[in-house]
């Protein structure tokens, strides 16, 4: 239904706010990557999926909301996306 | 006394609140989970907040009926509908290419049907994925993506039926209020075999355990589809579109498939199927333990166990439990039977010398199913019914 959906997007808005201040890890790339992700979902799906993917299993989610989910996200944007998640919500360096 | 945690905490830190969030979850989930309230809801564990993923905290499976305050809730893309603006516009439309006419229904119409009503587990196919090792990527559910409630609605065949559907039909697709963030999103709309969509004891339920369905769990209308995974159990359901074709979108062609004939089902869902997998279908044999945790302490001379079973429509036959990894099995009390595809309840008491004691829990269905003793990974972290295996001390 159009004129619900349309209506909708301010309901999730309006749930608990705490996801809007969900904080990434500080680092290179932090930023890009919270407006990017955060512009769909709230930043939770990234903690919840760390520490177990690593720079392919990065790799390969980023590319899932880009080329299936078509989130609006730049291509040249991609490498930092992933590099800092990789970073910072990837297994710890041996 | 055991097994306390869970109930009535608010919006805080689940691990600093004692919330035992199993350890063998993904750590960035058990940092980041939290006990919080949505509106109308008792406090869930939060998973994630857009959208809103919270699953329902283990105390409340002592009981067979989920309460609606405490029913979980799962959405997989973050536009919402507004309570106030489905009070007003909501209406059901039904038509498509192999129905006869094209009906929409209000909600005072749609309850002018003859009234049916089912008691049935709902279940996220997803349930339990959290625990899967390795884990897979998704959202990483612990044990409570899932309630039983007594749903009260009408037959969707009665439904059908005021549109006629032709001989050609081979399935229904399903659409609901809620919608993507971005219009390029693949929205979330689903199908299911035209079979199933007759089925008696498919329903579109505009109650709940005695009360209008709440807002995160479908209001004012959902589809409930008894003994198959709640990703056909939509919500907030506008759409019924009866079809000559199988529905070609992400969220059944790529989403919501297991390797083919990697589980048994009680009807595959052929217009889906391709040589290597399928839409995930029946809800397999599982139990939970609802009173202890992994490492809980016990009084040697004597403790409970309990908890529920259930199955995709069988319905249970036995529980049992072993405390001497899986050789000796003895049988739980069974509680009442409330129908084939709902919690039943189980209890037990045992004793234990002093010292750490493995308690196993098994559920067998009336068709001779059984749990899984190792897990059957597939891909995208379905179907999750290993045996619990619960580490406790006795004192």
């Amino acid at each position: 239904m159009r004129a619900l959906r349309v209506a909708a997007v301010g309901l999730a808005l309006a749930l608990p706010a705490r996801a809007a201040v969900t904080e990434l890890r500080p680092g290179p790339g932090a930023e890009v990557t919270a407006a990017n992700c955060a512009a769909c979902h709230s930043l939770d799906y990234i903690m919840m999926n760390a520490p177990f993917l690593d720079q392919a299993g990065w790799t390969a989610e980023v590319a899932k909301m880009v080329n299936v989910f078509r989130a609006p996200v730049e291509p040249s944007l991609m490498p930092e996306i992933v590099a800092y998640l990789a970073r910072h919500y990837g297994p710890a360096p041996r | 006394m055991l097994g306390a945690a869970g109930a009535g905490l608010l919006g805080r830190n689940a691990l600093a609140e004692g919330v035992a969030l199993d350890t063998r979850l993904p750590e960035g989930l058990r940092e980041n989970a939290a006990m919080e309230a949505l509106p109308g809801k008792a406090p869930l564990i939060r998973l994630s907040s857009r959208p809103p993923n919270y699953e329902t905290p283990l105390a409340a499976f002592r009981t067979a009926i989920t309460p609606n305050n405490q029913f979980f809730v799962r959405y997989h893309l973050s536009g919402l509908p507004e309570q106030a603006e489905l009070a007003r516009d909501w209406k059901l439309s039904v038509g498509g290419d192999a129905a006869r006419q094209p009906v929409a229904f209000s909600l005072a119409e749609l309850q002018r049907l003859p009234a049916a009503e089912v008691i049935a587990v709902c279940q996220c196919s997803g349930n339990r994925r959290g625990l899967f090792q390795p884990h897979v990527p998704g959202v990483e559910w612990g044990l409570g993506a899932m309630g039983n409630a007594r749903w009260q609605g009408v037959r969707l065949r009665d439904v059908l039926a005021r549109a006629g559907v032709k001989p050609e039909a081979v399935e229904l697709f399903l659409d609901g209020a809620d919608g993507p963030p971005v219009a390029e999103t693949p929205d979330y709309r689903k199908s299911i075999p035209i079979s199933r969509a007759l089925h008696e004891d498919t329903l579109l339920a505009f109650a709940m355990n005695g009360e209008k369905l709440p807002l995160l769990n479908g209001y004012p209308v959902r589809l409930v589809v008894p003994g198959w995974t709640a990703t056909y159990w939509m919500k907030h359901v506008t759409q019924l579109t009866v079809s000559a074709k199988p529905l070609d979108n992400f969220w059944m062609k790529a989403a919501y498939r297991v390797p083919r004939n990697l589980f048994a089902t009680d009807a595959p869902f052929t217009t889906q199927q391709t040589a290597a997998n399928e839409p995930i279908t029946r809800i397999l044999v599982n139990s939970v333990v609802a009173n202890l945790r992994d490492s809980d302490r016990v009084a040697a001379a004597g403790f409970s166990v309990e908890g529920v079973a259930w199955d995709g429509g069988a319905g249970i036959q036995r529980v049992e439990l072993s405390t001497d990894g899986g050789k000796a099995w003895r049988p739980a009390t069974l509680g009442e039977n409330l129908g084939r595809y709902s919690f039943r309840r189980w209890s037990q008491r045992l004793s234990a010398p002093a010292g750490a004691v493995e308690v196993r829990v098994r559920a067998v269905s009336r068709s001779g199913e059984q749990q899984a003793d190792h897990l059957v990974s597939n891909p995208a972290g379905y179907h999750h019914n290993v045996v619990q295996a619960l580490r406790l001390v006795a004192a």
